[in-house]
């Protein structure tokens, strides 16, 4: 059956990007623009890396990957929520950070291997056909990533929380007059990203490729920041924004291995064009659109007395 | 703006005139990537470390790593000629013209570049003959594979990675004529999770024997989960795919630089165009494991032949894809036909960029 | 104890001298500790870093060299951001600026040099220009959000390059290398000094900022930028169109990284490559804001990021100090940089401690 491998592999290559993208959604809905998802990734990958390899528990990595995840977020939260710095550069920055840091932490890792984190089958359903081990055989990180989208959605759009976490992001002045804490959900918001982005990276380096190398996260974080836009910051459009990369990403692979003689920077571009040509049909849908922008993106706010 | 030029250039004047006899040789080491990637540049590092292990305290070494192949590549070289360096290795095709601008400028310092063809009095060239090693593991990829169909995942289409995969194929022909190929360019040296995917949808298409031209270990941990066959690449990567791992291709730099370096010493270093092949070391195959004995002692007859000179992976008649012939029967195509590789051998079923 | 801050009612003139010099002071010290945790003499650190690339005129010539993209391509990027348009697919049109540039250099190699390095630098800015309205076209007609379209753009320019490179424009002299031929003299943009790589794009990178300085406050362009920037809505309500600027902005930052990638691929590398830029699309953003989106502050901080780059190189090369060593201290000095910033603009208080000194606990 060729259909199922294909789609394990694109549940594998989607998950770091649906991941960190769900986490920096959350963020820029309150209000935050945070550039430096692929620094926390790749801090989440070391940092998962060395902590399983030292405890030989892939559960201590996870949970590593995403405290250090949260740790750099809470870098990036201080600077920007309590100096009110500039949040492009200050992301920026952190990816620089976080690439030097991972490196310093990393370098006696390089050339470990371990092997990727358990499958949880699902007796019985795993089994099914085609779909079984698609649905029911995925390492736990797949279906925590799920779980997040869930989770999120109903969140932002069934708690009271989520409501005061999307005034932050459209209006701070007013959100702060009716007493919600801007400064206080911002900054849990963007630990949330961190985590996220913490999560990502332990999936790259505990179960995509369990092993550690430099720089190996390659870019996830700033296609992850890509698909908040497609998605118009909308959570289950994040899932499908994460597939459709994933899929076409993997489906070029396949055409190249057929022999479709397309030069390969073609194919390669696929993925890039495919989202662009995506957006532009789905943002026709104006209302929806403007609806879910966070209009405070990236402005910081500091109370006025 | 002349005067402190005037001071400045009598500062390097001065400190140039300083150095004695007794100084140790400086050698620099100009690298394209990060020296924690486990390939091209952890090679050269190692290479770097075993010429410091050599000598000791008669010389000193340093480095730039992930030098980006644009403008800063020309600064970095020339910031290590003029502090001083007696020898500066630059190892990635991109430096180049780089390189040869700044030797034009010191022409008391040596240059080394690998991979290039751009030579004078004092710069040199240097590479490995990879092909030969890939011929060997082509053999080995046919004798193993049960489906007949061959995956291989490539970084770029340079002709170092073009000849590699025509000695690679026919390799894999000279043991089953009709052994089919699949190819995926992953456009870049080093990213794991895309190597890994290429691994993966070469597996999901029937390839059971992978091998690759990308930097990182990640198809190695693939084929060992997938229970297929695959070969390392740079370095031995055994501890990937301990049970899968037929052999590896692994570049060793050391003895090369050991002996460039000597040489500095010695004030014997003369410029030239080194292709170091299995003989010369440069080339090492790392020990043939999880395969039959029969195959292994193929491998290793086909190995010493080679290394004795006795035979030449590209020895006529071989044919291009259009099914034409490039040389024909007991000829041997020339380096130079080698080095500049821009076409397919007769039965791999892809396409070049022209 | 938590830190608050008070907008202030005006810039802090004292501060606008005052914060560069405590980044300083924090970097000096930040770089003092991390040059002793990585056992590296503090103060030979410092200097290897931070002043040994102006030793020399040759090196002090490659800190402008270094800068001058950065300079041109955060010009452009401040007048978007000012507008609030993402552009952060810079690194693209830098790369199209190079490819356009770049076909007029190989086409015409053998005309005179006052008509092919004009026409090359004209038509790396269409080139950068035509890329960025790709974007620019997609917000204003169908709304799709620039982050994401520049960004992606960038990929594809990165792979249009590497095809060309490595297909049709490969150098037929180059033994199938992924490389141009070299650019012809008249295809090169003049070097200025015989001892180093000074050449035109920086004098272009500095007349920028001059017209930039001078043009953007006075001019009713410029006016239109902020106020499309700061209040949309007044923007529209005051009749000067929101798309004609956001296309305005966009094709400008597009036509200067064009201009960019042309002069640094005609002026330093003299070919094209599968590589041409480390980064400077991204880096320019950081730059942009270090420079608060102001021409003068931009040319500072432009020649803040170089001075990092090499002196991290020299680290390396002289004290052996590992790159990602050089990358974290590279990370805290923008940290330090953007949080003294906050001065200008902000009273800092500490609340909670200061509450208990007042109370005369603390004594």
């Amino acid at each position: 059956m060729w259909l199922e491998p294909i789609l394990m592999t694109i549940i594998v290559a989607s998950t770091p990007l649906m991941l960190a993208a769900i986490g920096e959604l959350v963020v820029e809905r309150s209000g935050v623009l945070n550039l430096g998802i692929e620094g926390m990734m790749i801090m989440g990958a070391v940092c998962a890396f060395a902590v399983a390899m030292t405890t030989d528990n892939g559960f201590f990595g996870v949970v590593a990957g995403m405290l250090a995840g949260m740790a750099m977020a809470a870098i990036f939260g201080s600077l920007v929520l309590g100096l009110a710095t500039n949040q492009v550069a200050t992301g920026l920055a952190l990816t620089l950070f976080g690439l030097g840091l991972s490196g310093v932490i990393g370098e006696s890792y390089v050339g470990e291997s371990r092997s990727g984190l358990p499958r949880l089958d699902i007796p019985g359903l795993s089994d099914l056909p085609v779909i079984g081990r698609v649905l029911f055989g995925q390492d736990a990180l797949v279906y925590l990533s799920f779980a997040i989208v869930a989770g999120v959605a109903f969140f932002l759009y069934r708690t009271r929380a989520g409501l005061a976490l999307r005034a932050c992001g459209d209006n701070h002045d007013s959100a702060h007059s009716i007493g919600y804490p801007v400064l206080r959900i911002r900054f849990l918001a963007v630990l949330f990203g961190g985590a996220c982005a913490g999560l990502a990276g332990a999936f790259m380096s505990l179960s995509y490729t369990p092993l550690w190398i430099k720089e190996m996260t390659a870019g996830r974080g700033w296609i992850a920041l890509a698909l908040v836009v497609f998605a118009s910051w909308m959570p289950w459009r994040v899932a499908l924004g994460a597939y459709l990369f994933g899929a076409i990403t993997i489906l070029q692979f396949h055409g190249q291995a057929w022999g479709l003689g397309i030069p390969a920077q073609v194919m390669t571009a696929l993925p890039y064009l495919a989202t662009i040509v995506v957006l532009v049909i789905i943002s026709s849908e104006r209302a929806r659109a403007r609806a879910n922008t966070p209009l405070c993106l990236g402005k910081p706010f500091v109370a006025e007395r | 703006m002349k005067k402190v030029f005037v001071a400045a250039a009598a500062a390097f004047a001065l400190s140039a005139a300083a150095a004695s006899a007794d100084d140790p040789i400086r050698a620099g080491f100009v690298y394209v990537g990060p020296i924690g990637d486990h390939g091209w540049t952890y090679q050269h590092n190692a290479g770097r470390l075993a010429v410091e292990e050599a000598f000791g305290d008669k010389v000193e070494t340093s480095y730039v790593e992930d030098v980006s192949e644009g403008p800063d590549a020309e600064r970095v070289i020339r910031q290590m000629a003029e502090d001083g360096h007696d020898i500066v290795f630059t190892t990635s095709f991109g430096f180049m013209n780089p390189t040869a601008r700044v030797a034009e400028r010191f022409p008391d310092v040596k240059f080394e570049h690998a991979t290039g063809y751009r030579r004078a009095d004092n710069l040199a060239t240097y590479d490995a003959r990879f092909y030969e090693g890939r011929y060997i593991i082509g053999q080995i990829a046919a004798q193993m594979s049960e489906s007949g169909i061959l995956g291989y995942v490539a970084s770029y289409p340079i002709p170092e990675v073009v000849s590699g995969i025509n000695s690679y194929m026919l390799g894999a022909q000279s043991i089953d004529p009709d052994i089919e190929i699949r190819i995926i360019w992953v456009n870049s040296w080093y990213d794991p999770g895309r190597e890994a995917d290429a691994a993966t949808a070469l597996i999901d298409q029937g390839a059971d024997v992978l091998s690759q031209h990308t930097d990182s270990p990640a198809a190695l941990q693939v084929a060992q989960e997938r229970g297929v066959y695959a070969f390392g690449q740079a370095s031995d990567m055994i501890r990937f795919a301990p049970d899968r791992q037929l052999t590896a291709i692994v570049d060793d730099w050391s003895d090369y630089y050991i002996e460039r370096v000597q040489a500095v010493m010695d004030g014997t270093w003369e410029s030239g165009v080194v292709w170091g092949g299995l003989d010369s070391g440069m080339v090492v195959m790392a020990p043939y494991t999880n395969m039959p004995d029969e195959v292994a002692e193929m491998a290793a007859e086909t190995e010493e032949s080679i290394r004795s000179g006795e035979f030449h992976p590209f020895t006529g008649p071989i044919y291009n894809q259009a099914g034409e012939e490039v040389i024909g029967e007991g000829e041997v195509l020339s380096d130079e036909q080698i080095h500049s590789m821009d076409w397919y051998v007769q039965g791999i079923e892809d396409t070049l960029p022209n | 104890m938590r830190l608050e801050l008070e907008r202030r009612p005006e810039q802090s003139r004292l501060m606008l001298f005052l914060s560069p010099v405590m980044a300083i002071a924090i970097t000096v010290l930040v770089g003092a500790l991390v040059f002793a945790v990585a056992g590296i003499n503090p103060l030979r650190g410092l200097y290897v870093y931070f002043l040994s690339p102006f030793e020399r005129m040759w090196s002090i010539q490659e800190l402008m060299v270094k800068a001058a993209p950065l300079i041109i391509i955060a010009l452009g990027l401040a007048l978007c951001f000012q507008a609030s348009v993402w552009n952060i697919g810079a690194e693209g049109q830098y790369t199209l600026g190079a490819i356009f540039g770049g076909y007029i250099a190989l086409t015409f190699a053998d005309g005179p040099a006052y008509v092919v390095l004009p026409a090359m630098m004209l038509a790396g800015m269409v080139g950068g220009l035509l890329w960025a309205g790709i974007p620019a076209v997609l917000k204003t007609v169908f709304r799709a959000n620039e982050i994401l379209t520049s960004l992606m753009l960038t990929y594809v320019a990165l792979l249009v390059l590497d095809y060309l490179v490595r297909g049709p424009w490969r150098d037929p002299m180059g033994f199938a290398f992924p490389e141009t031929a070299i650019f012809t003299a008249a295809a090169t943009l003049p070097e200025l000094t015989a001892d180093g790589r000074l050449h035109l794009g920086v004098v272009f990178a500095l007349a920028l900022v001059v017209v930039f300085a001078l043009a953007l406050p006075t001019t009713l362009r410029g006016f239109e930028i902020r106020v499309a920037g700061n209040a949309p809505k007044a923007a529209r309500f005051a009749g000067f169109g929101l798309s004609a600027t956001i296309l305005f902005v966009f094709l400008a930052s597009g036509a200067l990284a064009g201009l960019a990638g042309i002069a640094e691929v005609s002026g330093t590398v003299h070919q094209l490559l599968p590589t041409i830029s480390p980064g400077y699309g991204f880096t320019a953003i950081i730059v942009a804001f270090l420079g608060r989106l102001n021409p003068v502050g931009i040319l500072v901080a432009g020649l803040v990021l170089s001075l990092s780059y090499i002196g991290g190189e020299l680290a390396q090369m002289r004290l052996g100090l590992p790159l990602d060593v050089a990358m974290v201290f590279q990370g805290i000095l923008l940290f330090s940089l953007l949080a003294c910033d906050t001065l200008i603009y902000y009273r800092v208080r500490l609340v909670g401690r200061q509450r208990v000194a007042e109370r005369g606990d603390v004594a």
